[in-house]
């Protein structure tokens, strides 16, 4: 009977993946998959002996914290949000594993004590990848990469321990307190902040789809101490889920994921950037001066970025598209797929505001029709919309696929100030001829714009 | 423990190749509710939780202490991934509408 129930339970989580997978049945598809979890906990909840009180006193505990944080968390800090609750995974699934070697300890066999050591150290990195990742994404620590000489040998050094603590755990496992057990919870514990310290804020997508895959594989190994099939099949699909999303994360940026991980990127952009110096002179406009440009306009691109969730502009932004359009003009926004902080982000804001699903195109969609765009306005995005990606060879961007702006007739940048974006690295985009800088705010400078409109 | 580990790891590999072929499709629209829903599905450990606290009477008070724990951070990472996808996809859907 428990048996059916869990294969009830993965027909619902694979289903709803699937679900998910499509805009006009995501959320149906998020439904199942809650149903199966439901059907999950029930069933294991159908056998013999349960201490309830500890039970009940979890659920209430962690579910009333998990509810409340998911209510209460704004659209834009849902980057945030998820690296957060995917530490809690993480951490659970560590703490799975430790209680059962608590419980188990030396009568366990190898089959056992291999999987609920991977389940300590996957669990634990997740858990502080994911704290530090919280911190950076939340601006609670700072998001340039920090990098520090013998860096790597550190980490490999933890590594190295962390193999050695296992082999050692293998061999004796048993104790209330196993010391090489304990060894691996801080080493692995160290090994997360270690991870993720070295990564700068703009590849921050690429870090939360590994550390998702992350918390799929610990509760995988999880499932295989306690031989559930639920588990495993359920963590092996998150697994590969977060893999492939980090894979295209990284398709996006034209790096590899090595690069992305231990390359520091941006702490040696911003040195190559300053010493180029500026490359010409930026042209700012007023956004009295800009309106007559797009009052004139037929076809207009936006193209978000994170600023824009930092200025939390996207209610604004809807609305200069919305009169746009009762302009007469054709409106799209061009979102690329590592804009912002965690994949998908710019399109979450945008659905916030109620932008209409078909007005979102990829930057494959608009590039080609670029030449026939009479204004692109660049709202906080930076590199993904800088030109040397396309066409300057020593520029640490270069390769990087982009939304090509500057071959728009008019392109007006949103920005707060003229310094390098995240990967700190000069955008000669913000001299081009045709480019014209609207300083200040992003939400203030589309409001002005949208005065404009109204008040024409 | 319960099943033989040959089918387990088959089980495993399986998944593996399924969860692939679910997600390569996706439309960058969807990644963050991709993300935040699988996020949620990871918060399954809560199961092996539920178990490990049901055996925790030869463990003492350590092991429920940390089953205990175990089941209230998962029970975060499941209850509040899942509302927060709901949350996100509630927005997503109001435009299919229109």
């Amino acid at each position: 009977m428990q048996a059916l129930a869990y294969i009830v339970a993965s027909i619902l989580f694979i289903v709803g993946l699937k679900q998910l997978g499509a805009a006009a049945t995501a959320r149906r598809g998020n439904l199942l998959s809650a149903l199966g979890m439901l059907v999950a906990v029930i069933a294991t909840l159908s056998g013999q002996g349960f201490s309830w009180t500890w039970i009940l006193l979890g659920f209430a505990i962690g579910g009333g914290i998990g509810a409340v944080a998911a209510r209460r968390v704004q659209m834009t800090g849902m980057p945030e949000m998820v690296a957060l609750f995917n530490g809690s995974g993480g951490i659970a699934s560590l703490l799975v594993g430790w209680a059962s070697q608590v419980t188990g300890g030396g009568s366990l066999g190898v089959a056992e004590l291999v999987p609920l050591y991977l389940a300590v150290i996957i669990g634990g990195l997740t858990f502080t990848g994911s704290l530090v990742a919280y911190g950076k994404l939340s601006g609670r620590i700072g998001s340039k990469p920090v990098l520090f000489g013998g860096q790597q040998i550190v980490n490999v050094g933890l590594l190295l321990g962390m193999a050695g603590a296992g082999l050692g755990f293998v061999g004796q496992s048993g104790g209330a307190w196993n010391p090489w057990l304990l060894a691996a919870i801080g080493l692995s514990l160290v090994f997360g902040v270690m991870a993720v310290i070295p990564i700068g804020g703009a590849d921050m997508p690429v870090v939360i789809a590994l550390l998702n895959a992350y918390s799929g594989l610990a509760a995988c190994a999880a499932g295989f101490i306690i031989g559930n099939t639920v588990l495993i099949v359920s963590g092996a699909l998150v697994g590969a889920s977060g893999l492939i999303l980090t894979g295209i994360m990284c398709r996006a940026m034209n790096r590899s994921l090595s690069n992305v991980l231990f390359s520091g990127f941006g702490s040696a952009g911003a040195a190559a950037g300053a010493a180029a110096g500026a490359q010409g002179e930026a042209r700012p406009i007023s956004a009295a001066d800009a309106y007559p440009i797009l009052e004139a306009a037929s076809q207009v691109v936006f193209v978000p970025g994170y600023g824009m969730a930092v200025a939390q502009a996207q209610h604004a932004v809807k609305e200069l598209g919305a009169l746009l359009e009762a302009n007469g003009c054709e409106v799209q926004f061009a979102v690329h797929p590592v804009a912002g902080r965690m994949p998908g982000h710019m399109n979450v804001l945008l659905a916030e505001a109620d932008v209409a699903y078909e007005q979102l195109v990829e930057p494959d969609d608009v590039n080609p029709n670029m030449a026939a765009v009479d204004v692109a306005i660049v709202i906080g995005a930076n590199d993904v919309v800088n030109p040397d990606a396309r066409s300057n060879t020593s520029s640490p961007l270069y390769g990087m696929p982009i939304i090509d702006v500057d071959l728009a007739r008019t392109c007006i940048v949103l920005k707060r100030s003229l310094n390098p974006g995240y990967a700190g690295v000069e955008n000669p985009l913000f001299f081009c001829a045709n480019t014209r800088m609207l300083l200040g705010d992003a939400k203030s400078s589309v409001q002005a714009l949208v005065n404009e409109f109204k008040d024409a | 423990m319960g099943a033989d580990l040959g089918l387990t790891l088959f089980i495993f590999v399986l998944s593996i190749f399924l969860g692939v072929e679910l997600i390569a499709k996706v439309p960058s629209q969807l990644h963050t509710p991709l993300m935040s829903g699988s996020n949620a599905i990871s918060g399954i450990t809560i199961v092996g939780a539920l178990l490990v606290l049901h055996q925790t009477a030869g463990g003492g008070a350590l092991a429920t202490v940390l089953g205990t724990l175990a089941v209230i951070t998962a029970a975060i990472n499941v209850v509040g991934g899942y509302l927060v996808t709901d949350r996100m996809l509630g927005m997503f859907k109001k435009k299919g509408g229109k």
